[in-house]
C-alpha cells in the first residue's frame, strides 16, 4: 500500500524535525512538505501538526550514526541549520534514502537526493570560515559585541571557535538575519543562544573609538598602490560583509545600507 | 611620537613582505588565556590590492644599519624613523586580537645596532605577550640574518612560525644589491631553525611539556623581477628549499620599484611582474600538493613559464599521449594531474565511484569544473558529446579561458597564435 502525502507543521526546531521523521515512519505518511512557525505555505495537502517529543526525536537520532554513518549525521545536523529553501524536505528524502541504501549514502554524490545536501553545507561551512575572520567586535563596558548578517544559521558552529579563542572574555554575537545571540561569560563557564528580537548596541566610547581608527589606519596602510586589484579584494570578501566591517565605516552608525561602505571610503580618502 | 604616527610609518615598511599567513597550528588558549590558532589559517580582512590581512604586520623598527639596495629601508634611504617599545606593541596586539581584526603578530624589523640587539628587543616583545599578557594566538617573527644562534632559538620558543628571507634568488644577485648579507649569513639560521624544529618535534615525542621551537614551522620569500634569475632558477632554488630546509612556505614578492639605484631595473615604466609571480606561486602549488617536480615543469629550453597558460596546462599540452585519463579508473596521481581537476575535485571523484559508474553530468553534479577538463577526460571510454578539437584547437580553448582571469595584465606573447594557427 502507497504511503499517504501530507504536510507536517512542526515548532521549527531540531528535535520537532526528528519527531516528524519518526512521525512519518510509524504512521506510514510521506511528508510532502514542512512547515514552521513564520512560514507562509499554503499545501494542497492534509495538514498534520506533529508535537516535538524529546524521546521519539532521540531514537530517530540514535539511528543516524548507525545507519547513515557519522557523516551521514554530521550532514543532518549542519544541513539543517543552512538556508536552503525546503531543507526539510531535502533532509526527509536524504534520510529515507540513507535508511534504504546504509552509510554508503555519503557518497553518493552523484544522487540528486544527496548533492543538493552537500552544496547547501558546503555554502553554510563557506560563510562560518569568512566570518570566523570577519566578525568585528567592539568593547562595551568589559563585554566585547558584535553583529553579523548571515544567510545561514551560523551561530551554532560559530560557537565553538570563539568560547576557545575568548575563553576569559565575556562576549555577544548577535544575528541580524536569524534574529538570535549568542552569550558567553567566563566564569562560571556558560554559553547560551537565545532568540532576540532586537538588539542596538550603545555608541562607542573613546577607547573603542581609537582602536577602530588605529585599525582602519593600518587597513589602508598594508595595501601597496602598485598592486591594487578590486576584483582580487572582491572574490575573497565578497561585498554583502562589509558594511559590518569596522574598516569600511567611519564612525558613522552600524546600520548603513549596503552602498554605505563605498561611500565612507571615498571619504576617508578625501 | 603618536601611536598612530608609528603605526602608519612601521606598517608601511613592512607591507612589501608578502608572507601573511596564520596556518600549521592547531591550539587551544590555556586557562585564563587569550587567544587560539586554527590549521587552516584564518584571513581577517584583504586590502585594496587584494592580499589578505591576516596578521598584524609590523616592524618593530625601520631604523637600520644595513643598505640593501632594493629595500625600502635602507639607510640611504630619507624616510621617516620610528621604533615601537615591547609594551606599544603588546597593547596594540591586544586590542586587535580582542576586537578580531587580526589572528596575531607578525613581527619583523630593521636591523637596529646590531643583528643582536635587534633580536632581544623582539624577543622582549614576544616573551610580554605570551607571558604577561598570557596571549596564545599566532606569532610570525623574522630572524635576522647574524644574529646570535641562541638568541635566535630563545626568539622561536616565543614564536609559531619563523623565517628568514632569502631575499634575491642568486649569490651574484645577493653580492650586487645586499652587500651587507651574505648567502651564508641568510642559510646558516635557516638551517639552525630547521635543527631546531626537528629536536623540539623529538623532546616532544618523549616529554609532554618540552618547550615547543616554531610548531608552525619555518618560511622564507624572494624577490621576482629585481635581477635576470630565469623562472627555472627559482623553482630549482624553491624545490630545494622545500627539501634541504623542510620549509612550510615559499613566497614570492614581485619586485616593487623603491629606488632609484642604476643596480636595478628604471623606476619609471616599470610594471611589477605580477602575472610572473602568480605563474610561480600556482607552480609552487605545484610541487607542494600535486606531486610534480621542478625538471617536469621547466627545462632548459623553456626556462620560464608560459604566459598564456597556467603551468598545469602547460605541462599537459606538452604530454597529449598521456591523455585522455579514464575518470573511472585513473588513479588519484594521475587524476591530480588533469588540468582544472584540483585536491578537493581528485577527492570527490575517487569517493564518488565507489558507487557507481561517473559520467559527465555526474561530475558536474560533484562539483567538478570541465571548463579546461573536458579535454583531458573520458567517461567510459566517451568524451564529452560533440567535442571535436585538434591538438591546436585544445591550445587556443584554454588560452581564451584564462585571459578574462587575467584582466590585470594584457599577455604579452600573442604570437603563439600564429605559430600554431
Amino acid at each position: 500500500m502507497p504511503w499517504s502525502q501530507v504536510a507536517y507543521s512542526y515548532d521549527g526546531t531540531f528535535n520537532g524535525f526528528l519527531t516528524c521523521v519518526y512521525e512519518s515512519y510509524v504512521n506510514k505518511e510521506r511528508p510532502a512538505c514542512f512547515s514552521a512557525p513564520g512560514d507562509v505555505q499554503l499545501s494542497l495537502y492534509p495538514e498534520r501538526a506533529v508535537e516535538t517529543d524529546a524521546a521519539h526525536a532521540r531514537r530517530v537520532l540514535v539511528s543516524l550514526p548507525k545507519k547513515l554513518s557519522a557523516d551521514g549525521l554530521h550532514l543532518v545536523t549542519h544541513g539543517f541549520l543552512t538556508c536552503l529553501p525546503e531543507k526539510e524536505k531535502h533532509l526527509y528524502d536524504f534520510i529515507a534514502l540513507g535508511y534504504e541504501q546504509g552509510p554508503s549514502v555519503v557518497r553518493s554524490l552523484t544522487d540528486d537526493r544527496v548533492a543538493v545536501l552537500v552544496k547547501a553545507a558546503t555554502h553554510l561551512k563557506g560563510e562560518v570560515h569568512l566570518l570566523r575572520g570577519f566578525i568585528r567586535f567592539s568593547e562595551q563596558e568589559g563585554v566585547l559585541i558584535a553583529e553579523i548578517e548571515p544567510k545561514n544559521r551560523v551561530l551554532p558552529i560559530l560557537r565553538s571557535h570563539f568560547c576557545a579563542r575568548y575563553s576569559g572574555e565575556r562576549f555577544l554575537i548577535y544575528d541580524r538575519t536569524h534574529k538570535e545571540a549568542l552569550f558567553y561569560q567566563p566564569s562560571p563557564k556558560q554559553w547560551a543562544i537565545v532568540p532576540l528580537e532586537e538588539f542596538h548596541p550603545a555608541a562607542p566610547g573613546q577607547e573603542e573609538r581609537d582602536y577602530r581608527a588605529l585599525w582602519r589606519r593600518f587597513y589602508d596602510t598594508i595595501a601597496i598602490e602598485g598592486r591594487y586589484n578590486p576584483k582580487c579584494r572582491m572574490t575573497h570578501m565578497p561585498k554583502r560583509y562589509w558594511h559590518l566591517m569596522t574598516e569600511f565605516n567611519g564612525d558613522v552608525p552600524a546600520d548603513v545600507g549596503p552602498d554605505g561602505p563605498a561611500r565612507s571610503q571615498k571619504e576617508l580618502s578625501t | 611620537m603618536e601611536l598612530m604616527d608609528k603605526l602608519t610609518i612601521l606598517a608601511d615598511a613592512a607591507k612589501y613582505d608578502a608572507a601573511c599567513t596564520s596556518s600549521g597550528l592547531d591550539r587551544t588558549s590555556r586557562p585564563g588565556g587569550l587567544g587560539s590558532t586554527i590549521m587552516a589559517g584564518c584571513c581577517h580582512s584583504f586590502s585594496a590590492d587584494g592580499r589578505c590581512v591576516t596578521l598584524l604586520k609590523v616592524l618593530m623598527t625601520n631604523r637600520c644599519v644595513y643598505d640593501c639596495q632594493y629595500c625600502v629601508n635602507r639607510r640611504s634611504n630619507d624616510v621617516p624613523r620610528a621604533a615601537f617599545t615591547p609594551r606599544e606593541l603588546c597593547e596594540l596586539t591586544i586590542g586587535f586580537y580582542r576586537r578580531n581584526y587580526i589572528e596575531g603578530l607578525f613581527l619583523s624589523s630593521a636591523v637596529w645596532g646590531s643583528p643582536d640587539r635587534t633580536t632581544e628587543l623582539m624577543t622582549e616583545t614576544l616573551r610580554l605577550l605570551r607571558r604577561e599578557y598570557n596571549f596564545w594566538g599566532y606569532i610570525h617573527a623574522k630572524a635576522i640574518p647574524g644574529a646570535d644562534p641562541l638568541l635566535t632559538h630563545r626568539l622561536g620558543l616565543f614564536a609559531d612560525r619563523l623565517s628568514v628571507n632569502i631575499e634575491l634568488p642568486s649569490e651574484q644577485s645577493l653580492k650586487l644589491l645586499a652587500p651587507d648579507k651574505g648567502k651564508q649569513s641568510i642559510l646558516a639560521p635557516m638551517g639552525q631553525i630547521r635543527d631546531g624544529i626537528r629536536t623540539s618535534r623529538q623532546e616532544l615525542a618523549l616529554y609532554k611539556h618540552a618547550p615547543r621551537f616554531a610548531p608552525a614551522g619555518q618560511s622564507t620569500q624572494m624577490i621576482v623581477g629585481a635581477t635576470p634569475e630565469s623562472d627555472l632558477h627559482i623553482l630549482r632554488l624553491t624545490e630545494s628549499l622545500y627539501q634541504k630546509y623542510q620549509l612550510k612556505r615559499v613566497f614570492y614578492s614581485a619586485y616593487m620599484p623603491v629606488s632609484d639605484s642604476k643596480l636595478l631595473p628604471a623606476r619609471r615604466d616599470f610594471k611589477p611582474p605580477l602575472l610572473r609571480e602568480h605563474r610561480l606561486y600556482q607552480a609552487d602549488w605545484l610541487l607542494r600538493y600535486y606531486k610534480f617536480e621542478a625538471r617536469e615543469l621547466l627545462d632548459e629550453q623553456n626556462p620560464n613559464f608560459n604566459p598564456l597558460v597556467d603551468p598545469k596546462c602547460s605541462w599537459a599540452l606538452n604530454h597529449l599521449e598521456r591523455f585522455p585519463v579514464e575518470v573511472n579508473t585513473a588513479d588519484y596521481e594521475t587524476l591530480l594531474r588533469v588540468p582544472g581537476i584540483g585536491v578537493r575535485s581528485a577527492q570527490r571523484i575517487l569517493s564518488a565511484r565507489r558507487c557507481g559508474a561517473l559520467d559527465f553530468s555526474g561530475l558536474r553534479k560533484l562539483g567538478v569544473v570541465l571548463k579546461r577538463a573536458q579535454y583531458f577526460l573520458t567517461c567510459s571510454g566517451r568524451m564529452v558529446e560533440g567535442l571535436r578539437v585538434r591538438e591546436d584547437g585544445i591550445i587556443r580553448h584554454l588560452v581564451a579561458q584564462e585571459r578574462p582571469m587575467l584582466a590585470q595584465e594584457a599577455p604579452e606573447q600573442l604570437c603563439l597564435f600564429e605559430n600554431t594557427g
